[in-house]
């Protein structure tokens, strides 16, 4: 039945990701700027500028183009670089490591400052770990993330110099190293998530906490702790699972400035700098990437939420 | 087993809650004394607001921290006061010689856990039990609150079951440690008639089985005349009368006692009476009469009794009935004008 489940939600993915590749695929060509004019420089001839359109099948209608680009994308070829001719998965899927190791610590961060900022706020109501609680869930979602870094670049390196302000080193390279450059991107990145989880769940637990049957737990001689551990949390859980799972999408997109300002060589830098390079076929290659990665964060949010939550028919 | 000792297992006495509002204090439970002898079913009787689940869950010392009693209130359980007790102390109670049921099993249980793993937990909280003892426990529980399938049904999520199984896994969960006391608080109102008959002749076989002490709190008098041995019965956070039920019944010595009964309908063929209804509604809590707080929806209420409060007495030599009125019906339901005299100072 689970499999059924599986299975059926697999197969919700595939139109989803037509849609959003085919969106993508076009706006992409609506970004102004000719890729041929500036591989080949301002002074080529026209002769030259349309030799190179049609060796890049440009003439041809969108819907082709689209149509050749995804027959390629699904065999695992995405197609060479306007400007430097390596191969777009190679690049992207090296870059996407980096990526990774950025998002996943900003998710850490943001679900675990989240839930420890939602838990003690519940546990010591009015007291003043509430209060700060509270305020960080206000002050971190009204804040931007480029600005949350700029703050922590002034305060963490340029006056403490604790944390280096770019750069980035692999976890596979160094490990106090990646600690070291990490932090202040992943806390930047997740910032935004912190705050959101902070306060969601923190309603979500008071709401749950409650309930009758937490009631009927502390009339089994449950204390507070396990109430809210073994009764509260899972319940209040649900929805922001979602919540989570929205934040990831957030954290991916939010490399894109981030990795900017850090200099971290992740996919958001890549896909920045084919923006200005007008790097048409490496851009697809990074979107299409992100998109996919983001509709698989979804599903295991769903997935997630139907193992959280037994009344989910599956 | 039932062993009626004279000893009450549980006493209360001038029992005061108050919860102090922008308005005013609000005293959902005004001082009110009674106790439960081992072995005895005591149902506490009274419309929704008399303060009949708070004084349920003061025992639990389960009210929300709003809530606060006035010094002086005691609740002894085998010469403990619990309102003093530590948490801590009074977590070694919770579910193990005290218990309670609820009203709506739908909401009492945890949705997100199995129920064998949710009655087990009581167990496990206050006993040392291996995981398979704690599973044998469970099984053995939900065969005697009437499960069928429980091997399989101890795997079941809360949403699985119909309402009255949930109300008998409630029962299971808190019986689980055998405790000595056990409160049901309106455990019948949300399931249907016939499931109501069900759950009260299982609540009667346990306590026979098991020499439970119950403290049953409901609005209905047909559960109460199913059930209890002795009847409270309570109105604007005090108790106007209690007795047998066999007394109260025959005899009831409180207006509103009358009142109530009256307006019970029944579904013999024979009866053609128009089922009665209580004049007014239930007072204000912020705005109390002077006396008696049933005088303005009283009968047989005299000037006097807007103006002094009569106090629980007892009716008779006798027996143990007590009633707080100055005009008590007399055999026939009539006003007993002999009381009057005999009350007022």
């Amino acid at each position: 039945m689970f499999f059924k489940f599986l299975l059926r939600r697999l197969i919700y993915v595939i139109p989803t990701l037509l849609i959003t590749t085919l969106v993508v695929f076009s706006f992409i060509l609506l970004i102004p700027g000719d890729p041929v004019v500036a591989l080949l420089g301002e002074n080529a001839t026209p002769e030259k500028i349309a030799q190179m359109r049609e060796q890049l099948g440009l003439n041809d209608p969108i819907l082709v183009q689209y149509g050749n680009w995804l027959l390629h994308a699904i065999h695992g070829d995405l197609g060479k670089s306007i400007f430097t001719g390596q191969p777009v998965f190679e690049a992207v899927t090296g870059r996407l490591a980096v990526t990774f190791q950025l998002v996943f610590i900003s998710m850490l961060v943001s679900v675990g400052l989240g839930m420890f900022f939602a838990i003690t706020s519940v546990y010591f109501p009015n007291s003043v770990m509430d209060y700060i609680a509270r305020f960080i869930s206000i002050l971190g979602a009204s804040l931007p993330n480029f600005w949350v870094a700029m703050l922590l670049v002034v305060f963490f390196s340029l006056t403490l110099n604790w944390l280096p302000a770019t750069g980035f080193i692999s976890i596979t390279e160094n490990t106090a190293g990646f600690f070291k450059t990490v932090l202040l991107p992943a806390i930047s990145l997740g910032a935004v998530g912190m705050a959101v989880i902070t306060r969601h769940l923190r309603s979500s637990l008071l709401e749950v906490m409650g309930a009758d049957f937490v009631r009927t737990a502390y009339s089994k001689g449950v204390s507070r702790w396990r109430s809210i551990f073994n009764h509260g949390l899972r319940n209040a859980m649900l929805p922001v699972v979602t919540t989570i799972g929205i934040g990831f999408g957030n954290a991916i997109g939010g490399t894109v400035v981030i990795e900017t300002i850090f200099a971290i060589p992740g996919t958001g830098q890549l896909a920045v700098n084919s923006i200005l390079q007008r790097d048409f076929t490496m851009l697809q290659g990074v979107v299409l990437i992100l998109i996919v990665l983001v509709i698989i964060i979804n599903f295991i949010t769903d997935i997630v939420y139907a193992l959280l939550d037994p009344r989910i028919e599956y | 087993m039932t062993s009626k000792e004279e000893w009450p297992l549980l006493e209360v006495k001038n029992l005061h809650a108050s919860i102090s509002t922008t308005k005013g204090n609000i005293i959902p439970v005004n001082s009110i004394s009674y106790s439960i002898k081992p072995g005895e079913i005591v149902a506490l009787v009274g419309e929704s607001g008399s303060g009949k689940s708070v004084s349920a869950l003061s025992i639990m010392r389960l009210n929300a921290p709003e809530i606060k009693y006035k010094s002086g209130s005691v609740i002894n359980y085998k010469g403990k006061n619990l309102l003093e007790l530590k948490e801590k102390e009074m977590r070694r109670l919770r579910g193990n010689e005290i218990s309670m049921i609820f009203q709506d099993p739908m909401f009492s249980l945890n949705p997100v856990h199995r129920i064998g793993k949710q009655i087990a937990e009581t167990v496990k909280l206050h006993r040392k039990v291996t995981p398979k003892e704690a599973k044998d426990i469970v099984l053995d529980l939900l065969k005697k609150v009437g499960i069928p399938d429980p091997e399989r049904r101890m795997s079941n999520y809360p949403h699985q079951l119909s309402g009255g199984m949930r109300q008998r896994v409630m029962i299971a969960m808190a019986l689980a440690c055998q405790p000595t006391l056990l409160i049901a608080d309106e455990p019948t109102t949300a399931l249907d008639v016939t499931i109501q008959a069900q759950i009260l002749t299982l609540i009667r076989n346990l306590q026979e089985e098991t020499g439970i002490s119950v403290l049953l709190i409901t609005h209905d008098l047909g559960v109460v005349a199913e059930i209890a041995d002795r009847v409270l019965v309570m109105y604007c956070g005090k108790i106007v009368e209690e007795g047998t039920v066999d007394e109260l019944f025959e005899n009831p010595l409180h207006p509103y006692t009358k009142g109530l009964m009256a307006s019970v309908p029944e579904l013999s063929e024979h009866s053609k009476r128009r089922l009665e209804t209580i004049p007014g509604s239930v007072p204000n809590p912020l705005e109390l009469p002077k006396g008696c707080n049933f005088c303005d929806r009283c009968p047989y209420a005299s000037e006097e009794c807007g103006e002094k409060e009569p106090v629980l007495t007892k009716a008779s030599a006798e027996s143990d009935r007590q009633v707080a009125c100055w005009y008590p019906l007399g055999k026939k339901g009539e006003i007993n004008h002999y009381a009057k005299t005999s009350n007022f100072s």
